[in-house]
This record gives structure tokens, C-alpha cells and sequence, in this order.
């Protein structure tokens, strides 16, 4: 069993079969890449994972519970936390303020009307949020407003706010994409960092096949809405099938 | 002190100060000199200033901090001003009945209008507040006429019922607001030499209102719950995908402005016991929206600061008339004392709107966080005139 299971999952719109019949388990502690070509389904597979679309059909257990029918706030809740492809960050608040805000939402929970009370003397709280901002390197920016920092540290910035939320799956949609090689391999590097230092499930969906191959312990390949095939990075690199799959695209190769 | 940084405390302070010595600080020149028609230091001005400064305060939770933009806010000040006269004509004409009253009945308004109102973003959702906003107008005007007495207003009688209390004073008039027996209306005149200096009690109460609204304003900025107010601005999808759910959160900022504005509503029926439906009009709510962004929306003073200039315009700039014009331009020929006036007086007078809107424009234009921007600016370039780098006071957070 892993922790998280899609089973019979199928999604339609209108006359597109965006999802035919996926399934597929995530084991706890593994790093998972889910890759495929354009119009594969992937961003719509997400989707449902993080409960901005229902499925037509089949069920999505994270952990025993299902997730269908749930809010995105109630998922995050329930500990899976996303990173988005183009870095979606409180973009008018600063650095420090960014982070204090999931490490509110991880203690409080989804709602708490604590208007009284100064955010200056929430010791534990301030304590976790510069932590996570000092594990980052981006402790000597606390105070910029976070909107105008670069991609890089932008990206940064959101891992770590979706860390702080000590989340058991964290869902990363292209996390490099459109960065330069250097800053890709930095995120590389972060990114096996966060899977040695936490137990955490990492679930990735990626068009490089330099970051996939890196990082994946097992990868799935999607092609019009259903798994190709699955498994561990040696033996998808040669498999006929994601050749076919690929045709054309030389990324494989 | 009083849980608040010390610059909040500082700010606390200076408006503190402020409001106490405002018969003082708005009654600049001697009462018979020209410039007498400037002074605005007469208690109903003065009660205006900070019932209003309470109300842009309230507003300002719920879009200086979210960017939700209600078009239907004087609603509730209206509310709260017919729950106000009801307590004064049926239980006491203590004032705090009054305003305990229309504070929870205007936010019980809040509730329901916010809850159906905030299902929608944008546009939407003034398009919302604003039809609700015409829709208790226009019943308050006619449909719940036995209520609110219509396009007359509600008023006091003769023969209220008023349990803890008089329905007519000995001397057969209506009897008048009072805080435990302290007559709003009753004012202490200071002069001194060619100054009149009026002291209100009933300024004087709304002020300490006002104190302790703009008080809780900062305590709500300061909050993990202002950070998520802001943060609801910033990046609503960010938001929910961290785990917290949007719309208790824009909820209950939406209440607590509704309730701000009901507390103003019902100090106005404590000043002067009536309430009229034109204070639920869209002019009206619109003019607490200007408020608000005229002085800095966001801000913590901006609001204040915003309330404090229209309503100056409103009373002062109106006032102005031919004569008086002529009385300015007596020192130029005949006809440049004509034209000079054709001009000036459709900028005073009824025509004080257009000053208004020219002045608005400006400041939209040239300083989009408004008058406190305009402050702030000053003030950096005086520290840079008087020779010293501007250090990182000058860097201020934007909610200052």
C-alpha cells in the first residue's frame, strides 16, 4: 500500500478523454516522477490530486482517507502540500511574513480568528519561520518584499513554505521549469537535500529528463490519459514503448 | 505598551493628542478675523471628523487589508443609526444602549449580507454590496416605512414609550442624549482674547470611541489574522493551497468593518437622535471609499486622515460663497474681480465636489498610497535635507 493510491481514475471534458483509466501508487518515502509528453494528462492528474478538479470516475486514497470531494485547504490539511510551476508566493508581503503564514496554517489550522493577539509574540512561530528561512540561505532577505526577488530564490521560498507545513507528500509541477542549467541543478540538489533530511513521499512532474533521471526512485509514464508504463529510471530509459511514446522528441535519447 | 510596538504606540499616541486638543488645533484664527470661515473647531464638525474617521477605520479592515471593496457600506451606518434612535426612544436615553445596539445589529447585517456577497470576488462583489446596499435604502425609504418613519426620518417624540427614563422632561421638550448623565450636546466655551474655543462632551466621547476603535485597528493589523487579511489580497490561490480556507477569513473582516460602521452610525443618532434613509445611499458609501483611498488604503491613519479632509471640504469649502469671493477679490479691478470670482465659486460652494474630485484625481495619480504616502515622502526628504543618509526608519513596512 502506498500513501497514496489513484485508482480508476478517469476524467473527461467535453468531447477529451484528459484522463482514460489511471492507476497508480506513490510508495511512502520515495521520490516518484510522472512524466509524458504534451496533452499526457499530467497538470490534470494534479489537479485532481489537490482537489481543484473531480474525476469522473475512480478513487484517490491519501493515507486510507479519500481525497475526492475535498476543498484544496481541507487537502493541504491533510498533508499534501504543492509547489506550483510558476512560483505562486504572497508576492505584496515580505520574505519573513511569506513563511510565517504556512507556519500559522500548520498550527492553527484552516481558520482562527486570533485578531487580538501580535504576531510579535508568537516566539515559536517566529522561531520556525526563520529556521526554515536560514535552511534556505534566504535569512539575509527576511525583510524584502518577496515579489521582487529573482525566480531562483522565489522558487526557494515556496519549497520552503510548503516544508514548514510538514507535509508527507509534496507535489512538485515542473519545479525548474524555464531556470537556466545551474539553477536547475541547485534545485537538484535542494530538492535531495529536503528527501535525506525529512521522511518525506515526493511526487514530481517534469519535462526534463536531466531532473527526472536525477531524482526519481520510480517514474511513471503517461501518453493520452493513461500509464504507459512504471518503473525504476534504468529500465524506462530504453523501453520501447516511451520511445514510441516520445517519437520525435529526442529528450529520451 | 498596551501589547503594541513601540512605533504603533507612538502613532497611538500622536493621534491621541490630536483628538484631545482638536478645539485648539482646528480653531487657528480668532473668530472675528476673515479667516474665521476656516476654523473648524465647532462641535459638530469636530463629532463628524471622528464619527467618520471610525467608519474609513472600519472600512479600511476589510479593503485596505483583503481588496475586497464593498459599494455598500453605509448600509450598515445607516442600520446602526436606526437602532440607535429605537434604544433612545424606547429604553434610555443613555447613549450606550444605543451603540451597543446598532454595533450588533449591524453586524448581524454584515453577517448576511457578507455571507451571500463574498461568494463572489472583484467587481462581482461590489456589484453585491451595492445592490444590497439600495435594496435596505429603498426599503428604509418606503417598504419598512412603521420602522424607519420613511423619507422623514426617524425622530424622538413627545410620547415615546422610553422604559428607564421620561417620555418629555418637566419643561414638556424631548429629553436629550447623555453618557450616566453627561448631556452630549453640552459644550464648554473657552475664549481667550479673539479665540472661542469650544470643548463638547459629545466630541469628546466619540473621540475616546474613536481611540479605541483606531486602537483594535492596529491590535487587527498586527495580528496573525491582519497577516492573513493581507495575505488574501496578496495571493488568494497561494492561500488556499497553504491550508487555509478563504472565506471565514474575508467573513469576519467583513463583519467586524459592518460593525465599525454601525458603531458610527449609531454615535451620529447619539450626537443628534434621527436617522434618515439618505444615510444608506450609495453617495454615502462611496464617500467612505474615497475616505479611504484619498487618505491611504492599507495604512493605519490613512483612513482617518482621508475622513478628517473630506469632511473639512464638505463643511468648509461649501460654505463659501459669492460674497465672500467678492470680499477675496476686492483688491483687483472691477472686471478681473469678476472674472476671478466666475471662476473660484464653482470650485466653492455647491461646486466644492469639483475641488474635491481634481484633488482626488491628484492624489490617485501622483500618490497611489495616498495623503500618508505624501506624508512619508515629505518626511524623507526633510531627513535628507537635514544631511544624514536615509537610514532604515525610512524604509517603512507599507502598513504604517
Amino acid at each position: 500500500m502506498g500513501i497514496l493510491e489513484i485508482k480508476n481514475v478517469g476524467k473527461r471534458f467535453g468531447g477529451l478523454q484528459a484522463l482514460g483509466d489511471v492507476n497508480l501508487s506513490i510508495a511512502e518515502n520515495s521520490v516518484h516522477a510522472i512524466i509524458g509528453p504534451n496533452g499526457a494528462g499530467k497538470s490534470t492528474l494534479l489537479n485532481v490530486l489537490v482537489g481543484k478538479l473531480i474525476p469522473d470516475t475512480g478513487s484517490v486514497m491519501f493515507d486510507g482517507q479519500s481525497v475526492l470531494g475535498r476543498t484544496p485547504y481541507e487537502i493541504n490539511q491533510m498533508g499534501i502540500s504543492r509547489v506550483f510551476q510558476t512560483p505562486e508566493i504572497f508576492g505584496n508581503l515580505t520574505v519573513i511574513e511569506n513563511m510565517l503564514i504556512p507556519c500559522f496554517a500548520k498550527r492553527d489550522g484552516s481558520f482562527e480568528l486570533n485578531a487580538i493577539t501580535s504576531i510579535a509574540g508568537q516566539k515559536d512561530i517566529i522561531e520556525k519561520a526563520e529556521h526554515m528561512l536560514e535552511s534556505m540561505n534566504l535569512a539575509n532577505k527576511r525583510h524584502m518584499h518577496s515579489a521582487s526577488m529573482s525566480r531562483g530564490d522565489k522558487r526557494r521560498l515556496e519549497i520552503a513554505m510548503c516544508l514548514a507545513q510538514e507535509p508527507r507528500l509534496l507535489l512538485l509541477d515542473e519545479p525548474t521549469a524555464g531556470m537556466a542549467r545551474a539553477d536547475t541543478n541547485n534545485t537538484i540538489d535542494l530538492l535531495k537535500r529536503i528527501k535525506d533530511e525529512r521522511d518525506i513521499t515526493i511526487a514530481i512532474i517534469e519535462h526534463d529528463m536531466h531532473v527526472v533521471f536525477s531524482l526519481a526512485e520510480r517514474i511513471t509514464v503517461l501518453a493520452q490519459g493513461t500509464p504507459l508504463v512504471e518503473d525504476v529510471p534504468q529500465n524506462i530509459k530504453g523501453h520501447p514503448k516511451v520511445r514510441e511514446a516520445y517519437l520525435g522528441e529526442t529528450a529520451v535519447a | 505598551m498596551l501589547g503594541l510596538h513601540s512605533k504603533d504606540f507612538k502613532t497611538l499616541v500622536i493621534v491621541a493628542v490630536l483628538t484631545m486638543l482638536a478645539p485648539f488645533i482646528l480653531n487657528p484664527f480668532p473668530s472675528g478675523s476673515a479667516m474665521a470661515q476656516f476654523n473648524a473647531g465647532y462641535p459638530d464638525l469636530m463629532q463628524r471628523f471622528v464619527i467618520f474617521g471610525i467608519f474609513a477605520i472600519g472600512f479600511n479592515i476589510l479593503f485596505g487589508l483583503t481588496g475586497y471593496l464593498s459599494f455598500g457600506h453605509a448600509a450598515f451606518l445607516g442600520v446602526g443609526s436606526y437602532s440607535a434612535v429605537w434604544m433612545f426612544k424606547l429604553l434610555s436615553m443613555n447613549v450606550i444602549p444605543g451603540i451597543i445596539l446598532s454595533v450588533i445589529v449591524a453586524g448581524i447585517f454584515a453577517l448576511i449580507i457578507g455571507f451571500i456577497s463574498l461568494r463572489r470576488t472583484g467587481i462581482y462583489f461590489s456589484i453585491l454590496t451595492l445592490a444590497f446596499a439600495q435594496m435596505s435604502f429603498n426599503l428604509a425609504y418606503s417598504v419598512l416605512t412603521p420602522i424607519t418613519n420613511g423619507e422623514t426620518g426617524l425622530q424622538l417624540t413627545l410620547n415615546d414609550p422610553r422604559i428607564l427614563g421620561v417620555s418629555a422632561t418637566e419643561s414638556g421638550g424631548i429629553p436629550v442624549t447623555n453618557f450616566f448623565g453627561a448631556e452630549m450636546r453640552s459644550t464648554y466655551e473657552l475664549v481667550v482674547g479673539g479665540w472661542d474655543f469650544q470643548f463638547n462632551t459629545g466630541y469628546y466621547f466619540c473621540a475616546m470611541m474613536l481611540l479605541l476603535a483606531f486602537y483594535l485597528s492596529i491590535r487587527i493589523f498586527r495580528s496573525p489574522f491582519g497577516l492573513m487579511l493581507r495575505a488574501i489580497k496578496a495571493n488568494k490561490t497561494r492561500l488556499n493551497y497553504t491550508g487555509l480556507n478563504t472565506r471565514p477569513y474575508a467573513l469576519a473582516a467583513f463583519v467586524i468593518s459592518g460593525m465599525y460602521a454601525g458603531l458610527a452610525g449609531g454615535l451620529l443618532a447619539s450626537m443628534d437622535p434621527l436617522a434618515g434613509a439618505e444615510r444608506m445611499q450609495w453617495t454615502a458609501s462611496g464617500e467612505v471609499v474615497l475616505m479611504t483611498i484619498l487618505g491611504g488604503a492599507g495604512t493605519l491613519i490613512g483612513p482617518v486622515v482621508g475622513a478628517g479632509f473630506i469632511k473639512y471640504f464638505e463643511n468648509i469649502f461649501s460654505k463659501i460663497n459669492d460674497s465672500v469671493l467678492h470680499g477675496w477679490f476686492d483688491f483687483l479691478p472691477q472686471g478681473m474681480e469678476n472674472a476671478a470670482v466666475w471662476v473660484t465659486e464653482h470650485f466653492v460652494g455647491p461646486g466644492w465636489h469639483l475641488t474635491l474630485g481634481l484633488l482626488f484625481m491628484l492624489v490617485v495619480t501622483f500618490l497611489p498610497g495616498g495623503l500618508v504616502e505624501g506624508g512619508q515622502r515629505l518626511a524623507r526628504l526633510f531627513r535628507r535635507k537635514s544631511g544624514d543618509k536615509p537610514d532604515a526608519a525610512s524604509q517603512s513596512k507599507p502598513a504604517e
